[in-house]
């Protein structure tokens, strides 16, 4: 790899993905290198997709000014994207005399960062408008919303692939190295060179940073841990409903969140954890969970419950500060950007970052706008969201529309063979999964993952054994059974 | 304009499997003309091309049979009697009043039906609904998908394996296992007795040497990408884990046969009411739900153990059907079944009609020399005794016209010595 690039970016989650399309905007050579075998591999895939809107972060902060800034970028960029989201404004409840202060306290707060139509309504109000929640009072925030996290991330990165940058998945700094004009980047999959760095590396963005020497950061894991109820509880709550944050560890408290699929989500936990890799769940955090959702709504159908997920915040805040501390995002050393302890509101707030880093590299790099950007993003039409009529057409069209993978989300083969042919070649379970959400409904894959080895089996010529469920290292299959019997008659 | 093809139709029977087909063929007997089957695999026989193993038909056709061999015989019957089918072809809604719309790589169709049999069968419980905590590594598989994925493709999901759950599919998903040269290190039970048929055991486990270790549940999932291990644990009479009794099992792969759920999603697009129990439509006594001209039957309305079972409740749907169709059918009563002690459920939930009845039950326990009453408020109709009852095995029961004539309530209960 001789070829310098201008700017390298490494991590291809959210605020990586994010950066990068934003740079590709730019008569730039940009490349950005991530190491799993698909984009959004890390903690931008699982965590509420809620786009939030400044409450909770100290005015002059990065994280409220850049939550702020990344909420009201967000539809334009959705629309250019492609991807679903919904304002569904969401309700901070009070059940106790105190918690009632604290509601002024946080509508003060989210008012200093710029949020607006805050506004704080009665029990009475709040039941009208959520029938199943009762609490003394609820501060509301209008333009909060939610996304699918992975979803505009893959979006993202398709987007700035489209438009001339790099991206190579499977490409795993192992070292980087100042070198006469720049930076020498050592990889898996070979040598980078390369002008400026940008190390978007989420839980391993400390890791990074000392390959140069810069070991001040430490980063602490800390999991949090959802449960998903079914569709069928869409109906539950028409908005986020939030507890007043628990006074300790700088985290927002087990909430609802409706998601854009229709299903509710319950969590996240908080609980710091020694390993980075341990995506575990757990029994005590389970019956947590179960127990603040029904704090929130006593009448909760725990019975509904389909899938419980984690994922590992990236703090830098050490768990006996029992706060929360700013983003870190600054050009340590000449050239060299770190973003640090980019945790919530990360994801609200990739627009506004991918921005504020362009700017620190405006400063070191004279670049300029290219004329021929194209800031849309095609996308296949999902068959469940087209009207009778369409789906009509849509099948006329291509036969495969008519075929159905996912009997949970009517999603065709159209969808799923498109989600293959993913520019990243990640011909995976999961890769299919992030893009269509086939496997995601209620029977968790038991219909449609049959069909998808159908399709990876006879129209990319896969053996078993090649196919994942993740990566490489997650083989669904050892074989064929003839494989297996013959080997154990040898034996 | 839309843009889809719409057809009218007598019947529309939604699910190509034993019970669709059975419920077919019985329709056009009993003189249904227009009726077309719809399927969304590429294939009829529903869950039976994928159970290989012999032990159906015993009692309809007296004989064991394998899946495949029991669906042709339906297959056969449906060709000769020239009912039309469609395949890769899946039911999106139904309406209120009776439209049905249909994805089929041809075309998007809109069947308006002047009746419509529910035959979906069921899907799997999944991990998610049970919160077995852990990671979530490739090789957790449900019993039926494994089923399938083995004989159906040839791909061999992994070898050592455990198995959570005893009920049928788990005990044969073993024994196949077995014998497709993976090892099988244990059968986990939550309970204290197992959720499958007496014959299953022995030839499944004991033939085959396979711990079942009853009282038993999962307790945790290991490994990042590919199961690594599993954590057992013994359980208490409250069914929660005792500390202290746990155990580490290296295996990689973990198989869940923890019950099947009626897969009802379409039945309420249309509004049919459900059992909270049965997860099924309520249905009186000739299968009709709560929506006129709806009929459900097989798995789709209660999970039933034996297919045999399966293919005569469908032919009391198709014949129900055709009924529908040719005349207007009165409504006579509405006598709701209370469900008394000891029982899970009694299927039909209601009566609304003066005739002979067949009843499905279920007990909550095994028990020995059980008897099972019939009455009306406190006046014994009838009882039944019989020498064991299980929870696994459904429980069939005939009430004459002559003995529910005059009732105005009825209750079933196991009766107590
Ligand atoms: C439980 C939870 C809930 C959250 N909820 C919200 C929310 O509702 N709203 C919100 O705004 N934010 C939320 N967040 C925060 C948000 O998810 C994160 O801020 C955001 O996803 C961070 O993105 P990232 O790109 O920095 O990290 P990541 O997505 O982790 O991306 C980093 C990437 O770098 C790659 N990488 C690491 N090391 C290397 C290497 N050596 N070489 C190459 N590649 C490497 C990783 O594989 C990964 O893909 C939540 C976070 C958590 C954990
Ligand atoms: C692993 C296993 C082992 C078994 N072993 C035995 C045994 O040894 N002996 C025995 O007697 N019984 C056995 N059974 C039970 C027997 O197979 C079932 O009782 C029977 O298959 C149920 O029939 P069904 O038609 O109700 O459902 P299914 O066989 O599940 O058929 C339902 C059909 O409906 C279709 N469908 C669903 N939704 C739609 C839609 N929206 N649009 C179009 N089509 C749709 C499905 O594709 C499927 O083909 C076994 C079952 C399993 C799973």
């Amino acid at each position: 790899m001789s070829d310098k690039s201008d700017v390298l970016v490494i991590g291809a989650g959210v605020v990586g993905c994010a950066i990068t399309r934003e740079l590709a905007k730019f008569n730039l050579k940009t490349v950005l290198l991530e190491k799993e075998n698909d984009v959004c591999g890390g903690v931008s895939k699982g965590n509420s997709g809620v786009l939030h809107t400044g409450l909770y972060y100290p005015k002059g902060s990065l994280k409220g000014k850049l939550c702020v800034e990344g909420r009201l970028m967000f539809p334009k960029l959705a629309k250019q994207l492609n991807v679903p989201y919904k304002l569904c404004g969401k309700h901070v409840i009070a059940r106790t005399d105190e918690e009632l202060k604290d509601l002024e306290g946080l509508k003060a707060v989210g008012e200093a960062n710029g949020a607006k139509g805050l506004t704080i309504i009665s029990g009475k109000e709040l039941n009208k408008r959520e029938p199943k929640v009762d609490a003394l009072s609820a501060l509301y925030s209008p333009v909060a919303g939610i996304m699918l996290p992975y979803l505009f991330t893959i979006a993202l990165a398709e987007n700035a692939l489209s438009n001339g940058v790099k991206i190579h998945v499977e490409t795993k700094v192992l070292n980087i190295e100042q070198v006469n004009s720049g930076y020498k980047v050592t990889t898996t999959q070979g040598v980078f060179y390369t002008d400026i760095i940008v190390n978007s590396a989420g839980l391993y963005a400390d890791r990074i940073s000392a390959m140069l020497g810069l070991d001040k950061y430490k980063l602490y894991p800390c999991r949090g841990e959802y449960l998903i109820l079914d569709k069928n509880c869409g109906e539950l709550i028409n908005s986020m409903i939030y507890p007043v944050p628990p006074k300790i560890a700088g985290v927002l408290g087990v909430h609802l969140t409706p998601t854009i699929e229709g299903n509710v989500l319950i969590g996240p936990s908080a609980e710091f954890i020694n390993m980075r890799e341990d995506p575990r769940t757990t029994k005590e955090k389970i019956k947590q969970l179960m127990s603040g959702a029904k704090e929130l709504l006593p009448s909760i159908p725990l019975n509904e419950i389909i899938y419980g997920f984690s994922a590992i915040r990236s703090k830098i805040t050490p768990p006996e500060e029992k706060g929360s501390r700013d983003f870190i995002i600054r050009e340590d050393i000449e050239n060299f950007i770190n973003l640090i302890g980019i945790e919530s509101p990360g994801l609200t707030s990739s627009p506004a970052i991918a921005k504020m880093v362009v700017q620190m590299i405006k400063k070191r790099k004279d670049i300029k706008e290219k004329i021929d950007f194209d800031p849309t993003r095609r996308r296949t039409t999902p068959f469940r969201e087209s009207s009778r009529s369409q789906q009509a057409s849509l099948i006329k069209g291509d036969p495969t529309y008519g075929e159905m993978v996912c009997r949970c989300e009517h999603v065709s083969k159209r969808e799923v063979i498109d989600a293959l042919n993913n520019p990243f070649s990640a011909r995976t379970i999961s890769a299919v999964k992030y893009r269509t959400g086939a496997g995601m409904g209620r029977c968790h894959g038991g219909f449609c993952l049959p069909k998808i080895i159908e399709i990876l089996t006879e129209e990319y010529g896969m053996l078993p054994k090649e196919i994942y469920l993740n990566n490489q290292k997650s083989p669904l299959f050892i074989g064929t059974t003839k494989e297996l019997r013959e080997k154990q008659k040898s034996e | 304009m839309n843009n889809f093809t719409s057809q009218d139709v007598d019947l529309i029977v939604i699910g190509g499997g034993p019970a669709g087909l059975a419920a077919a063929i019985s329709a056009k007997k009993n003189g249904a003309q227009n009726l077309i089957i719809i399927e969304r695999n590429n294939w009829l026989g529903g869950i039976l091309p994928q159970c290989i193993h012999d032990g159906f038909g015993l009692e309809i056709f007296h004989e064991p049979l394998t899946g495949p061999e029991y669906a042709q015989r339906y297959i056969d019957e449906l060709k000769k009697l020239n009912i039309p089918y469609m395949l890769n072809s899946m039911a999106l809604e139904i309406t209120p009043d009776k439209k049905v719309f249909v994805a089929s790589p041809e075309d998007l169709f809109c069947f308006q039906a002047k009746a419509i049999i529910l035959a979906m069968g069921c899907r799997e419980r999944t991990r998610g609904q049970i919160y077995i905590p852990g990671t979530r590594p490739a090789g957790v598989y449900t019993a039926g998908v494994a089923q399938n994925l083995i004989n159906l493709k040839n791909m061999m999901v992994g070898k050592d394996v455990v198995i959570l759950g005893s009920g049928d599919i788990g005990m044969i998903m073993a024994r196949r296992l077995t014998l497709e040269g993976a090892k099988v290190h244990a059968i986990v039970e939550i309970l204290s007795h197992t959720n499958g048929l007496p014959r299953n055991i022995q030839q499944c486990l004991i033939d085959y040497e396979i711990p079942l270790l009853l009282s038993h549940t999962v307790t945790e999932i290991q490994g990042i990408n590919r199961v690594e291990s599993i954590i057992i644990s013994q359980v208490n009479e409250k069914l929660t884990s005792i500390k202290g009794k746990e155990r580490k099992i290296k295996c990689d792969t973990l198989l869940l046969s923890i019950g099947l759920i009626p897969e009802n999603d379409l039945s309420k697009t249309c509004g049919v009411k459900l059992s909270p129990v049965t997860r099924g439509a309520i249905v009186d006594e000739n299968l009709e739900t709560s929506v006129q001209g709806v009929f459900a039957c097989g798995n789709v309305l209660h999970v039933h153990d034996v297919v045999d079972f399966v293919s005569l409740e469908a032919e009391r749907a198709g014949k129900s059907a055709s009924e529908c169709i040719l005349k207007e059918q009165r409504k006579e009563k509405r006598i709701h079944i209370e469900v008394g002690d000891g029982l899970s459920y009694v299927l039909p939930q209601y009566i609304s009609r003066d005739t002979d009845l067949e009843l499905s039950i279920r007990v909550l326990n095994p028990r020995e020399d059980a008897s099972i009453g019939f009455f009306d408020k406190d006046a014994l109709l009838k009882a039944e005794k019989f020498r064991k009852v299980h929870p696994a095995q459904m429980i069939k029961i005939k009430l004459k016209k002559s003995e529910t004539k005059n009732i105005n309530t009825l209750r079933v209960e196991v009766l107590q010595k």
